[in-house]
């Protein structure tokens, strides 16, 4: 008996990569996630107050703005990674799957770039 | 597309804490994508200027926030626990059956621990009056 498959039992059912790839990126995101969210945290504890001027002077110090970008990004990878398997793992009827899918794509895209417009508006004074 | 073949169903598994660490880490992450949105608008509300700054706090200071804020700090921690468990699964370490069963309770006890600190930090009567 031959262990490998003839070409027609395996053409469609190969690895396309993608697997990986979503694999390799949930990992990357979240060691990336460590020491970010950490120091999102720490930073947030060190706060006084949490009125808008306190706030305003927080987010113009360039390691706040810096940091806050690299959060929001990559938390914001990080998180549509996981919604995704999710969708993928509960909702099994094919239409509602793929509209949830498609609403988490942009709601994930459309808070990043949200964010980090926010972060640069407040960092660089309102000049945005 | 033909056929492939499909992971064992959820029901061939007898239920152990090891198994619930799993679930509630997947639910965790699910809570804190929910409250990076809010981040986001407290985000946005802040950078629109100290009027709309000034309204999102008087919503987001409403008592029942003060319910969403503490399961978010604890969703948070124990999603960072358990997912630096994971991180050292995934050197290859740690995987078998003792090493994981103490690996569960340690996350479950730095969980409670730090989430029980980061409640009272932020969110003990008088936190962040200003």
């Amino acid at each position: 008996m031959s262990l490998r498959a003839p070409l027609g039992e395996v053409l469609g059912r190969g690895s396309a990569k993608a697997g990986v790839h979503h694999w390799w990126l949930q990992r990357l995101t979240s060691v990336a996630l460590v020491p970010l969210a950490i120091g999102f945290v720490v930073s947030l504890l060190a706060l006084p107050a949490l009125d808008y001027a306190t706030l305003i002077g927080w987010m113009r110090q360039g390691g706040t703005a810096l940091g806050l970008v690299l959060f929001v990004l990559v938390a914001a990878r990080h998180s549509h990674l996981g919604v995704r398997v999710v969708i993928e793992d509960y909702v099994h009827p094919a239409g509602l799957r793929t509209l949830a899918l498609v609403i988490s794509d942009f709601s994930h895209l459309i808070a990043a770039a949200a964010a980090v417009y926010a972060v640069l508006k407040v960092a660089l004074g309102g000049r945005l | 597309m033909p056929e492939r073949p499909l992971s064992p169903h959820l029901s061939v598994y007898k239920f152990k804490y090891t198994l619930a660490t799993s679930i509630l880490n997947r639910l965790a992450g699910l809570i804190l994508s929910l409250g990076f949105f809010l981040f986001v608008y407290w985000l946005v509300a802040l950078a629109a200027g100290a009027r709309a700054y000034a309204q999102a706090r008087a919503l987001l200071s409403l008592g029942l926030f003060k319910v969403v804020y503490a399961v978010l700090i604890a969703a948070f921690v124990y999603h960072l626990a358990a997912g630096v468990r994971h991180l050292i699964w995934d050197t290859g370490r740690g995987l078998d059956r003792v090493s994981a069963q103490r690996s569960a309770w340690i996350v479950a006890g730095v969980s409670v621990v730090v989430s029980l600190i980061l409640i009272y930090a932020l969110l003990r009567p008088g936190a962040y009056a200003r």
